[in-house]
């Protein structure tokens, strides 16, 4: 019976392995790389089709529930015709879709104003929040995981390690508006050292960011610890062991190339987490972000801002996973493998 | 006739009574127990809290508005001068119930989804999941907007906005859980019997997935709860004149200057309860592995162990001579501390020798502690472990002191270690040409370029092609075969005294296990260096050594050599393992004989 | 009348070939050890003849009907073999109390028991295999590893099976338990009359237990023959490659020419 030779896994002599192996050395970064922003232009899709769609979902008359019981019929109708409402949805889903291309997300019955423009005047002061968190989280995180998980191995600090955990679990536990709230009567109220409200100059900062990255970074903390642990008790520590190298270089040049991948993927996540985050945070704070303006747009039932808001956070949170997948197949060879 | 050769009983099996007695104290533990008064402390505050507080809650006091605490107001007043404690009493039983709806909703929803992800054919499941890991990428927070606005700001439309956007995650791990269950052999054996997908759903994924699932929604509640206190901060969850927690701290932000309590007391409330259901979870949960719990108990064990160790001191050892042996332990005792703390011994007063240009094997079947005997020869066992021992040197280092900066490096050039796992041996993280260049420059002080050209001559001693392109190759571009070898390269790129061989071809074919043993035999008599072998294997053990240590439950039973194997053993326990080996010789037409354990109730003598 | 044929089987995981075109033979009441490295695909054939592996081609027939396919009677035909698993430890459901997990094999018998039938026809299994039947009642975990797989032969047997697949069932045990397990499993064979297939990478042990032996190589039959002739004159170099392989107590290894 002759059979026929398949492309790949031939049954091959451990040569033949070899040469496959190095021909396939390029391509399975290349294939990921392109298989993920596949996804991300379908999930981008779908995205626009329900930010599209939410209008039509809700039950009832929309426009009657944004106005209220007590407007007037005539501005009902012509808010109907303003938002394009009365022509048949094939129709509308185009004019959405040309819209979009060209940039425009609507008018906001609301304010009247232009969507798009008071997006793009918020949102840089949204993301510059978003990014401070991640870096406090992420950078605090590091150090406190692999510490507590050193001193867990060891026995050392053992009061030290039980205080930490528990903050860390205090953290966890206690939301981000409590906390917030918390951090505002502490150094604001009590101890006058920042202001409890605003945006623009760094004191402004100090508190929101804290507000906003301590739980993520208790949670990733928490993380890094469990995975260093892990990581301590494999085989490949054991081996960099027996070869007596220092410690330091044990850590960083061994241990922590295989946190971070762990660390990343949840990061990645939390990443997520804080952009919904900024939402609490900047209602507390009386932030000027799209957060703030995406809440009382709810609230409102502003339905062009709500959709415009939710395609703009999800375009971000989409950009940002992949970001982060990118930069995990640069520096961990195996997650092409991983990938189904 | 079935020989039957006595021995202790097996120390591994747990009797059931063990397992009962461990169950019941979980709940016993801190966690349970702090579990359980703070569900009960909810529960009674729920069920009685409407009726108790409700006037106190209503009560109106125009002239007392906004008052700060008191003794009479635990919390202050709000804008109409109702007591604020009362109002977050009272809102428990709404706050509570409306996370219960969402929890269940969340985790019954993603249990059905999840397990019918899991008995759909191919395409349909990977559509499935991969419309659920699309959702997981936004935040809860968006999608429960998003359904917020489609259902109205409402306390019936929060929870139908929470508990639906809570759905995906929860598919996802019960879709993870159930596959991982199904990959298992007892699944597998189901299926060969004729039980259907549904059938093995019911008898097997879910009983297993039980527990996990249950600590999960404990958590979930958790989450839920503060999710739902979120959304009415913001004022989009519960409406007036109804009020939860969420919305009393809403209304307690806006006076957080005269009155903090207003805002702090029901904050309390949700802290308290979060922590409840986290509890919960913990106390639940029977895999504490990542848990707060298991990283406590961890450190205890390790506390415990230093201070044991530090007792154990370092006996000086006699000044060393020509004629001394190249590594060597006597009256070695390793023990690990057990589950509650308390030090079980492993290796107990074992003496072991190694000269130079000796290649000794330990063989014992697992528990018999050849492996921590070659561990703690190398000097390479640390907490938690317990080591004692009247001598441990190699090469004239003492072991049981601490080590100077120059024996380390000593240690690192002349000693290696191959392990049994060549997956997990190397860094998967790390190139080949990284792990190997280490030691040449680390100890032997060579710059980049003599210690990549050391390299690739380890790799082209121990056969393996093209070495110098394969320094930028990872470990998971190697067979198993050849990560061994390029283990044993590793060790020839310092200057190798001592090679710790342990279990290496156990994960190997037996042609490539052949090929790595040329390759090791080569390196040995290349460099003089000696070899302890550790296998549980006495066939590879006779045919590859020169000396062969038999152990068992932590002990030497014998000491033979590897030639006259057969001849010389005396002992019970070897005569045992090499009888009851099936070789290419073995008299195919009798049963085997066989080492009677405890557990042979039933064991028929046949003739 | 052979009890198991295979003819021309092949096997593929998606676009690989695992198992190409094989041929078995094995006559009623004998044990064929079937022998080879990891990728040979012995287990393949295995997992195929009872179900788990999808046919690409070729056919399994058990005493002449073929078991291959969804109709009723390749089902009941493939209910006649069983199998006995490699890992005693993830072979057995850990929640579920072995007699239960015995009584699951049952269901291959494809008739209806009453429970008091169904309990004697556990302790009778558990008899056989040289368990405490009181004990029928406890969670795999309480019981060693040798034990354990002793519970999965019997779970197999519960089947009323006429060919019985052994799949590496030694070789997650400690060499002293091992002998138990393969005296056993000689044992039932020849008082059950079954036909049995017997898989290892470990040539000794099939060497023991099997009449005949094949050895397999990436998917193929390298050679085939009755155990003594085959091992003391193998006419394959692969065959000779396995033999030389193999460490003999007492004897120091040639390396020199690998």
């Amino acid at each position: 019976m002759t059979t026929t030779q398949p492309r790949q896994g031939a049954p091959a002599t451990g040569r033949l392995l070899q040469l496959r192996e190095m021909q396939q050395r390029r391509s399975p970064r290349a294939d990921f790389a392109i298989r993920r922003i596949g996804r991300l232009i379908v999930s981008l899709l779908v995205v626009v089709l329900a930010a599209f769609f939410l209008i039509h979902f809700v039950p009832g008359d929309p426009v009657r529930a944004a106005l209220g019981p007590t407007a007037p019929a005539g501005l009902v109708e012509s808010t109907r015709a303003e938002l394009g409402l009365d022509k048949p949805i094939p129709q509308q889903l185009m004019d959405y879709l040309a819209a979009l291309l060209q940039g425009d997300l609507g008018t906001s019955i609301q304010s009247g104003l232009s969507v798009t423009g008071t997006i793009a005047s918020r949102f840089p002061t949204t993301l510059s929040l978003a990014a401070l968190g991640f870096i406090v989280a992420v950078i605090g995180a590091l150090p406190i995981g692999m510490g507590a998980a050193l001193l867990a191995r060891t026995g050392r600090g053992r009061s030290l390690n039980s205080g930490v955990s528990g903050l860390l679990g205090i953290l966890i536990a206690v939301p981000d508006f409590l906390l917030s709230v918390g951090l505002i009567a502490l150094f604001s109220m009590w101890l006058g050292l920042f202001p409890p409200a605003g945006w623009g100059a760094a004191q402004n900062a100090v508190l929101p960011v804290l507000g906003l990255a301590l739980g993520p970074m208790a949670y990733l903390a928490r993380i890094v610890q469990v995975e260093m642990i892990k990581v301590l008790d494999s085989t490949y520590i054991a081996t960099a062991r027996a070869k007596r190298l220092p410690q330091r270089l044990i850590l960083l040049r061994h241990a922590l190339p295989n946190i971070i991948t762990a660390t990343l993927t949840v990061g990645g996540l939390l990443l997520s987490g804080l952009v919904a985050g900024t939402v609490i945070i900047e209602t507390v704070f009386a932030i000027p972000g799209t957060g703030s303006t995406l809440v009382s747009a709810v609230g409102t039932k502003d339905y062009p801002m709500v959709q415009g808001m939710v395609l703009v956070y999800a375009a971000m949170v989409l950009a940002v996973n992949l970001v982060v997948d990118l930069i995990l197949i640069t520096i961990d060879p195996r997650t092409t493998i991983a990938e189904g | 006739m079935a020989t039957i050769i006595p021995r202790n009983p097996a120390a591994g099996s747990t009797g059931s009574a063990s397992t009962r007695t461990r169950r019941r104290s979980r709940w016993l533990s801190a966690p349970g127990i702090a579990a359980m008064i703070g569900i009960a402390v909810l529960l009674v505050i729920a069920v009685i809290g409407p009726d108790a507080w409700m006037t106190a809650a209503t009560e109106r006091n125009i002239a007392e508005r906004w008052s700060g605490a008191s003794a009479q107001h635990p919390f202050g007043t709000d804008d109409i001068g109702r007591d604020i404690f009362a109002r977050v009493m009272v809102a428990a039983r709404l706050s509570l119930l409306l996370t219960l709806g969402a929890t269940a909703m969340l985790i019954g929803g993603g249990l059905i989804i999840g397990l019918t992800a899991a008995i759909l054919p191919k395409h349909a499941r990977r559509a499935l999941i991969w419309v659920m890991d699309m959702l997981l990428a936004f935040p809860w927070l968006l999608l429960v907007l998003f359904f917020t606005v489609i259902w109205d700001a409402s306390a019936t439309g929060a929870m139908l906005a929470i508990g639906l956007a809570g759905i995906p995650s929860i598919t996802r791990l019960v879709y993870n859980m159930a596959s991982s269950v199904a990959d298992q052999d007892y699944v597998r054996a189901a299926r060969v019997v004729g039980v259907g997908p549904v059938g093995i759903l019911f008898k097997h994924v879910l009983p297993n997935i039980a527990n996990p699932l249950l600590v999960q929604s404990a958590a979930s509640a958790s989450v839920t709860l503060l999710a739902f206190a979120g959304l009415s901060f913001l004022g989009l969850g519960v409406q007036a004149p109804e009020y939860d927690w969420g919305r009393l701290l809403n209304e307690g932000l806006g006076h957080l200057y005269t009155n903090p309590m207003a805002a702090i007391g029901p904050g309390i409330a949700i802290v308290f309860s979060g922590l409840v259901f986290t509890m919960v979870a913990e106390a639940i949960a029977e895999q504490p592995g990542g848990g707060l719990r298991a990283v406590a108990k961890a450190s205890r064990v390790a506390a415990m162990a230093r201070v044991a160790s530090r007792s154990a001191a370092a006996v000086p050892g006699s000044p060393a001579d020509e004629d001394a042996p190249l590594a060597e332990v006597k009256d070695l005792h390793v023990s690990y501390p057990d589950r509650d703390g308390r030090p079980v011994e492993r290796v107990r007063g074992v003496d072991l020798s190694v000269r130079s240009g000796e290649v000794v094997g330990i063989v014992g079947e697992s528990g018999s502690g050849k492996s921590l005997t070659a561990m703690a020869l190398a000097g390479l066992l640390d907490a938690p472990a317990i080591v004692e021992a009247e001598v441990r040197r190699f090469d004239g280092v003492d072991l049981s002191a601490k080590l100077t900066a120059a024996d380390r490096k000593r240690l690192g050039v002349e000693l290696g270690v191959i392990f049994q796992d060549p997956l997990t041996s190397l860094n998967p993280a790390l190139t080949i040409g990284r792990q190997l260049t280490e030691v040449p420059q680390q100890h032997l002080g060579m710059s980049r370029a003599q210690a990549r050209a050391r390299a690739v001559d380890g790799l082209e001693a121990v056969g393996i092609p093209k070495p110098s392109e394969r320094l930028g190759d990872y470990p998971h571009q190697f067979s198993g075969g050849m990560r061994q070898r390029a283990m044993i390269g590793m060790a020839l790129t310092g200057h190798p005294r001592l090679i710790i061989a342990d279990e290496p071809t156990t994960a190997l074919d037996v042609t490539v296990q052949r090929q790595v043993l040329s390759v090791l035999r080569r390196a040995q008599h290349a460099t003089g260096a000696g070899i302890v072998f550790i296998s549980h294997d006495i066939a590879l053990v006779s045919g590859f050594c020169d000396r062969v240590v038999v152990m068992k439950d932590g002990e030497i039973v014998e000491e033979l050599d590897a030639a006259r194997i057969k001849e010389q053993a005396t002992h019970p326990y070897t005569r045992g393992l090499i009888a009851c080996l099936p070789d290419m010789n073995s008299d195919r037409t009798r049963p085997l004989p066989v080492i009677g354990d405890q557990s042979n109730e039933y064991a028929e003598v046949t003739a | 009348m052979n009890a198991l044929e295979i003819q021309d089987l092949q096997v593929r995981y998606g676009r690989r070939e695992v198992v190409s075109g094989v041929s078995l033979e094995v006559p009623a009441g004998r044990t064929l050890g079937l022998v080879g490295e990891s990728g040979s695909g012995k287990s393949t054939i295995a997992n195929a003849a009872v179900g788990l592996a999808p046919i690409h081609s070729g056919d399994i027939r058990v005493h002449g009907v073929s078991s291959v396919g969804r109709r009723r009677e390749a089902r009941t035909a493939r209910r006649r073999i069983q199998m006995v698993f490699q890992d005693p430890f993830s072979a057995l459901d850990p929640r579920m109390p072995i007699g239960e997990s015995i009584a699951e094999g049952l269901r291959a018998t494809g008739r209806e028991l009453s429970r008091p039938a169904r309990r004697d026809r556990v302790a009778e299994l558990l008899r056989q295999v040289d368990l405490d039947p009181d004990r029928a009642g406890e969670l795999p975990k309480s019981f060693s590893g040798g034990q354990r797989q002793r519970i999965t032969i019997a779970r197999a047997l519960a089947g009323d099976p006429e060919i019985l697949i052994a799949d590496e069932v030694t070789s997650a045990l400690d060499v002293s338990v091992q002998s138990t397990v393969l005296n056993l499993l000689r044992d039932l064979q020849q008082r059950l009359g079954l036909t049995m297939l017997f898989i290892s990478h470990n040539l000794a042990v099939v060497r023991y237990v099997s009449d005949e032996i094949a050895v397999m190589r990436d998917g193929r039959i390298v050679e085939r023959g009755e155990t003594e002739s085959l091992l003391s004159a193998p006419s394959e170099a692969y065959t000779q490659e396995l033999l030389t392989a193999v460490p003999i107590l007492g004897q120091r290894m040639e390396l020199e020419d690998v």
